[in-house]
């Protein structure tokens, strides 16, 4: 992981950049001059407060919230119809309907219907991929379960595995382990390290476990209205950034069991 | 039995409801799975005023009632998506709209013997060749359009932002499917009446959705309970000498409760 790092300098694609992008809700700022490059092959992991922007700014990556200002990259281009089957995206919070009417499997083979193409329907071999990716995530004993009988934590699982379906370049996952409880996290986890590392995809992560980011991302940006800090995760921990980023109620933020960069900076404190 | 069939209008008023079925149910699975339960009844009411334009310049109330209930429906599908208005307050602009209207245009036309009661409540009567060739050839194009955009469909109702991230051509299947509703209630008018036409846009896929999650046999039992009541509605309404709409209709609802009380009971 380590080297993986270091190589990460002028050599790899840039898969995502944001250009001095402004982004504002009714007359009032909530992203300002957000500059923020994300590699070929690497976690990128989001951080910051509640309000602090992270969903926006996932929003101007996918292109669905369009900045005032600035200007967004996607694989080196602006982004446009091609660019779009390329990228996996999972909302923070699902849009999907409960009750609707489609199985694990039908979710997961959503995923792959821009890749099957306009006037055709998903055949065998969609089937396949889509059964390997539920397998992949272990939700394979449901394929065949209705979407809406799951548990909160299985169907962020089948929307995980909706969003790796189609193998995408680039992965924008927003807080992707909500609900999801802390063995399939690590697996699921584990799977995208393993996807950046066999196809050499990048993914950009929003997460409120700084323990998780550490552990898992690459780089980390610390986002609340403007990029903090933006780099190796280790140095991101310095109190004048956590300060910047969180405020006052930075403990709750430093507090975590897997986090060891916390922690030995809380023995330092004590 | 074989009375019924000795009358032209009978067997056009069952040929009708039989092209129909499928049409209206596959809408209505649509429709209940995009929650859009009175989008239908605000387009049927639109429907109104085309039907009242058409007699008012002597040409097809059919082709303005389309004109008006395409023009109504995409105007609510669009402000319920851009405009800081949900889809309930539109459809009550636009529907109070557009009956307004046929109502002026009902009173500048100098035609008495129109027969209004039978659009606004279906009149089986009025069914001619040229209607089921117009029932056929409209109700065909519905059917075999959305079978081509079936599983696009499908994505934009379940989870609109993903389907559009993934690059479906929401917009445009959001303008088609209130295209192919305007289309399907105006062909159902003349059956069914602009008043209970909506029952049929909901009916059939909210009974399907009873007793099954899955999709695929939620729209053949939508579309049997939509034959059903159609075919069953007009034997009765027969027999029994009363408005063949409304009893279409009541039987659609009865097979609801039906399926409804399968579907408790099943859990
Ligand atoms: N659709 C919207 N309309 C108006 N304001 C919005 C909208 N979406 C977000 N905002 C505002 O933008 C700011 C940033 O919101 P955003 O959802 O990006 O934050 P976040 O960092 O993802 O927060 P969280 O950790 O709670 O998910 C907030 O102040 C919010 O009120
Ligand atoms: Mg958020």
């Amino acid at each position: 992981m380590k080297e993986h790092e270091t190589d990460i300098g002028n050599k790899k694609a840039v898969y995502a950049e944001l250009q001095d992008v402004w982004v504002s809700y009714y007359n009032k700022w909530v992203l300002k001059s957000i500059c923020l490059k994300c590699y070929q092959g690497e976690i990128l992991g989001i951080v910051g407060p509640n309000g602090g922007g992270k969903s926006t700014l996932l929003k101007v990556i996918m292109g669905l919230v369009r900045p005032q200002k600035g200007v967004v990259k996607l694989f080196g281009h602006r982004p446009d119809k091609h660019t779009r089957l390329e990228v996996g995206y999972l909302p923070q919070i699902s849009k999907a309907d409960r009750s609707f009417p489609v199985t694990a499997l039908d979710v997961v083979l959503m995923g792959l219907y821009s890749r099957v193409g306009f006037l055709k329907r998903p055949g065998n071999k969609s089937r396949k991929v889509a059964m390997e990716m539920l397998d992949r995530i272990n939700m394979a004993e449901y394929a065949e379960k209705s979407f809406g009988i799951l548990s909160g934590g299985q169907q962020q699982r089948v929307h995980i595995a909706r969003a790796l379906a189609s193998k995408p370049k680039l992965l924008v996952l927003d807080e992707p382990s909500t609900g999801v409880d802390s063995v399939a996290q690590e697996d699921f986890y584990e799977l995208l390290a393993k996807f950046r590392d066999e196809m050499n995809i990048s993914v950009i992560m929003v997460s409120h476990d700084i323990g998780v980011i550490t552990a898992h991302a690459d780089r980390i940006a610390c986002l609340n209205l403007q990029i903090h800090y933006h780099g190796e995760p280790d140095s991101c921990f310095e109190p004048e950034i956590m300060q910047k980023v969180y405020g006052k109620n930075l403990n709750i933020m430093v507090h975590d069991s897997r986090c060891a960069t916390c922690l030995k900076k809380h023995e330092h404190n004590d | 039995m074989i009375e019924i069939f000795s009358f032209e209008f009978m067997r056009n008023a069952f040929m009708a409801g039989i092209m129909l079925s499928p049409v209206l149910a596959v809408v209505s699975f649509f429709v209940v799975l995009r929650r859009l339960s009175f989008v239908g009844v605000g387009v049927a009411h639109s429907a109104f005023g085309g039907i009242a334009l058409g007699i008012l310049l002597g040409i097809s109330p059919t082709l303005t009632a389309i004109a008006f209930a395409i023009a109504v429906s995409n105007a609510i599908g669009y402000t319920g998506r851009h405009g800081k208005l949900n889809s309930d307050t539109a459809i009550g602009i636009f529907f109070a709209f557009a009956m307004a209207l046929g109502i002026i245009f009902i009173g500048m036309s100098d035609q008495y013997n129109v027969d209004l009661f039978g659009y606004l409540f279906g009149n089986i009567l009025a069914i001619t060749g040229e209607d089921l060739i117009i029932i056929a050839l409209l109700g065909g194009l519905v059917l075999i359009s959305i079978f081509l955009v079936f599983k696009e469909l499908l994505f934009v109702s379940f989870d609109r932002e993903v389907a559009l991230v993934s690059g479906m051509p929401v917009a445009f299947l959001d303008h088609f499917f209130f295209t192919i509703l305007g289309v399907s209630v105006v062909i159902s008018i003349k059956i069914i009446g602009i008043i209970l036409v909506s029952a049929l846009l909901v009916i059939p896929g909210a009974a399907a959705s009873q007793i099954t999650d899955r999709y695929i046999p939620m729209i053949a039992i939508a579309i049997a309970v939509a034959l059903i009541s159609t075919v069953g509605g007009l034997f009765f309404s027969y027999y029994a000498d009363i408005a063949s709409g409304a009893t279409i209709v009541i039987l659609s609802c009865f097979i609801f409760f039906i399926l409804f009380i399968i579907g408790r009971c099943r859990k």
